[in-house]
């Protein structure tokens, strides 16, 4: 498979992978924000959320006072915010319309609606477009996108980097969705365990449409411990870091099957998965939450990078 | 609606209507006539939605150079099938495959001894210092001294027997994706005709398209050649085609970055490393090919490609200097080149052509604009044209100044009575202009598809077939004996 159209399969991933976590950003932000402030830490609950976004800088140059009106605009439809919903979206369906040939029809499809549906919606006057509206909408577009690929395409390269794009994606915005906690409540002791403690993490649980998912798996108290055990290291929570790295490794060795070359690729992504699959959650807090998920982030961009230089760059001779 | 009675420029002209003649309908169109009366009042929007609704879900679309707005606009689709009988299509085709013939032997000959030159039938001015005349490639016999390997003749009809060929594509026509998809489509939204009536497939095109691709392989080609298609990227206003291309080839669709010369070959990037690329169906001009042997800030390209070519390494389709034979001056030469080349009449007639260069034809031309179609020599899709019985006395004058200014860049043509055919427009059916262009594919063998794109001029009167101009297309049958 050409190198460059490897690369446009796994930006598709994803930016549409992105997309989805922009759209849960605003979830969580909204329903955070519709309890009383703490009044520690940041300055509000939106604020927190664009630092854990990465773009509050970029927010704070364009728009000033961190609203929610401002906050809709600029993670759904501002296209100079290159997470925003509708910049992701732009961009998966121009990678998807230069590979046209390495997707199936009902890729395409699902994409270039999600697109078109996506203009309609810009055209709406605002008051009349809720951010409920906007969050469901953006989740059913990209499990159309994703239920196409996983329904309709060929098991070949083309689909391991796809594969490989999700994981990685997933992996970066589980962390930095985990994140926005540590932003929410800056270290004030006396708030862990309260009432608006436990409001926070069952948002966060909620906005990765696990919240039930996590009663079924844990019950009783929702706790610090259990929602990090959950979202790190259980196998079986779908979001969780481990499950990624588990999926990327699981495509990159059939990666390296099918070439018949183990790279650093390989070795990369096996550490990985070693280190989360060895930890206790007593360890990531003894680590630290906020500067654990920090090294995983960095950890998963070295992946991401090691990637990119074997498979996507073409520089391999 | 017999063959409509027009005042242009002054004097009357009747144009050939394609399916009534003398208040009759024309045999091939019996069929259609019946189809068109007895669709029901709502279903033909219907229709048409649905037309739309495919092609933009498959996504062909046209974005026109220079013109901005949607960049996913799409070009008309006019449901209402053009017609030809068997015995019709059967001399085109002679016509059409004798004319790219010749036209390859006139480019292997420009490049090696110039014998059409030595021997006086073609001015060595028109040849030689041509801007399309690539010095480079002198001397160079391409494999199997093919050229052009895709020609698109561009074709307009005038009455029952008379065809006029209006220009000649050497390039790279684009289009094809068109012939194609129409045929789909209609045959996806109106499946009855195709049993009524007996038409010649044309999805034959692709395999023959790999197969003349791959019966030009380099010398060096030792196994099954590995074919590309390159494009200048997803910008590019036919880049649904080439992608379009490549998939019903089973090809890779590759940009200049996914190529590099190493040793005496070409090769692409792929998650496997390097590839080595045997025939390259390019769909970028040759000024962009490779920086190191033409524009050098060309970032289309790839360095080293010109040399890899010329020892034998790789084949380019369509060749580089293949763009003299297509011309619009040496167009007036086809026909004598078909004389000393192939020892035949042609089949198919040229326009009668003025070049301006020529102060005889100058002045001719500069006295009668109003009814003349005055063309750049190196012009194409509709642009930098005047169509005088169209034209304001505004335009006439401008366009008067800038020949002055520069009469060896423009030619004259009359202005041809196109033929119309019926065509659904708001208030109904009615006739509109249209051209022909066929594809025809010259490798090992010579080719060609019973078919090939219509473009309807959708505005009454209009003589602009263009897309960029706002024309459409139809699907184009060939009925089988």
């Amino acid at each position: 498979m050409l190198s460059r159209t490897a690369d446009n399969l796994y930006w598709i991933a994803r930016y549409m992978e992105r997309a989805e976590t922009s759209a849960r950003f605003l979830e969580v932000g909204s329903r955070i924000a519709l309890m009383p402030n703490a009044g520690e830490g940041y300055r509000n609950e939106w604020d927190a959320l664009l630092r854990a976004a990465g773009t509050a800088d970029a927010f704070a140059r364009k728009y000033g006072d961190a609203v929610q009106r401002n906050i809709e605009s600029h993670m759904f439809f501002d296209r100079d915010n290159p997470a925003s919903v509708a910049a992701c979206l732009g961009r998966a369906r121009e990678n998807a319309r230069i590979v046209r040939t390495a997707l199936t029809t009902q890729v395409w499809d699902a994409i270039n609606t999600a697109f078109q549906e996506l203009k309609g919606l810009e055209r709406l006057p605002r008051s009349e477009v809720s951010i409920a509206r906007l969050t469901d909408w953006t989740m059913r577009a990209a499990a159309l996108v994703r239920g196409s690929i996983e329904a309709t395409l060929l098991r070949n390269d083309g689909w391991d980097f796809l594969n490989l794009g999700y994981a990685l994606e997933r992996a970066d915005n589980t962390a930095r969705l985990l994140d926005v906690k540590y932003f929410v409540l800056l270290p004030r002791v006396e708030f862990v365990g309260s009432g608006l403690d436990n409001y926070q993490w069952t948002t966060l649980l909620r906005a990765m449409s696990v919240h039930r998912a996590f009663h079924w798996a844990y019950g009783g108290e929702v706790t610090a411990a259990k929602i990090a055990h959950f979202l790190i290291l259980n196998p079986q929570c779908p979001r969780a870091l481990v499950t990624c790295a588990a999926a990327a490794n699981t495509h990159l060795e059939r990666l390296a099957r099918g070439y018949g070359a183990v790279t650093e690729a390989q070795r990369r992504g096996h550490a990985l998965l070693a280190a989360l699959a060895d930890l206790t959650v007593e360890e990531v807090f003894d680590e630290g939450l906020h500067e654990f998920l920090t090294r995983i982030i960095g950890e998963v961009s070295a992946l991401g990078a090691v990637v990119h230089d074997t498979y996507l760059s073409g520089d391999q001779r | 609606m017999a063959g409509r009675q027009t005042r242009n420029g002054g004097r009357v002209t009747a144009y050939f209507n394609e399916m009534y003649e003398d208040g009759r309908v024309r045999a091939p169109y019996a069929r259609l006539e019946d189809w068109m009366r007895h669709m029901p009042a709502g279903l033909r929007s219907l229709k048409q939605a649905e037309a739309e609704d495919l092609f933009r879900r498959i996504g062909i679309t046209f974005a026109v150079y220079g013109e901005g707005g949607d960049p996913d606009r799409l070009i008309p689709f006019d449901m209402f099938p053009r017609v030809f009988t068997a015995a019709e299509w059967a001399r085109l085709e002679r016509g059409i495959k004798q004319r790219a013939r010749a036209l390859n032997a006139f480019l292997v000959d420009i490049y090696q001894r110039g014998e059409i030159v030595r021997a006086g039938r073609i001015p060595a001015r028109l040849v030689y210092q041509n801007e399309a005349y690539e010095k480079a490639v002198a001397g160079i016999r391409p494999p199997k001294g093919v050229y052009s390997h895709i020609v698109g003749i561009d074709l307009v009809r005038t009455g029952p027997d008379e065809f006029f060929v209006l220009e000649d594509n050497c390039r790279t026509p684009s289009g094809v994706s068109y012939m194609l998809e129409n045929r789909e489509i209609m045959m996806r939204m109106f499946p009855e005709l195709f049993q009524a009536n007996r038409i010649q497939p044309v999805d034959a095109y692709s395999d023959l398209l790999r197969r003349t691709l791959a019966s030009v392989a380099p010398a060096k080609c030792d196994r099954d050649p590995c074919i590309v298609i390159l494009t200048p990227g997803h910008f590019n206003s036919a880049y649904y085609e080439h992608s379009f291309l490549a998939d019903l080839m089973g090809v890779e669709l590759v940009e200049g970055q996914d190529l590099f010369v190493e040793g005496e070959f070409v090769w692409m990037r792929t998650t496997q490393g390097p590839k080595r690329v045997d025939v390259i169906y390019r769909r970028i001009d040759d000024a962009f090919l490779d920086p190191l042997c033409f524009r050098p800030d060309s970032v289309l390209g790839v360095p080293g490609l010109m040399d890899v070519y010329r020892s034998g390494g790789v084949a380019l389709c369509s060749a580089p200097g293949a763009g003299v034979a297509d011309d619009k001056a040496v167009y007036t030469f086809v026909p004598e080149m078909i004389r000393f080349y192939l020892g035949e009449e042609p089949i198919l007639q040229n326009v009668p052509t003025w070049q301006c260069a020529r102060e005889a034809d100058l002045a001719y031309v500069m006295d009668r604009l109003p009814e003349l179609v005055v063309k750049e020599v190196h012009g194409s899709g509709g642009y930098g044209m005047l169509v005088g019985p169209k034209a304001s006395a505004e335009q006439i004058a401008a366009f008067r100044a800038k020949i002055a200014a520069d009469p060896a860049n423009y030619i004259a043509q009359p202005t041809l009575a196109l033929s119309t055919v019926p065509t659904f427009v708001a208030e109904g059916v009615a006739p509109r202009h249209v051209d022909l262009r066929p594809y025809c594919l010259v490798g090992e063998r010579v080719e060609l598809v019973p078919g090939g794109l219509t473009r309807v001029a959708l505005t009454e009167g209009s003589l602009v077939v263009n897309s960029s101009q706002g024309g459409g297309v139809k699907d184009t049958w060939v009925l089988a004996e």
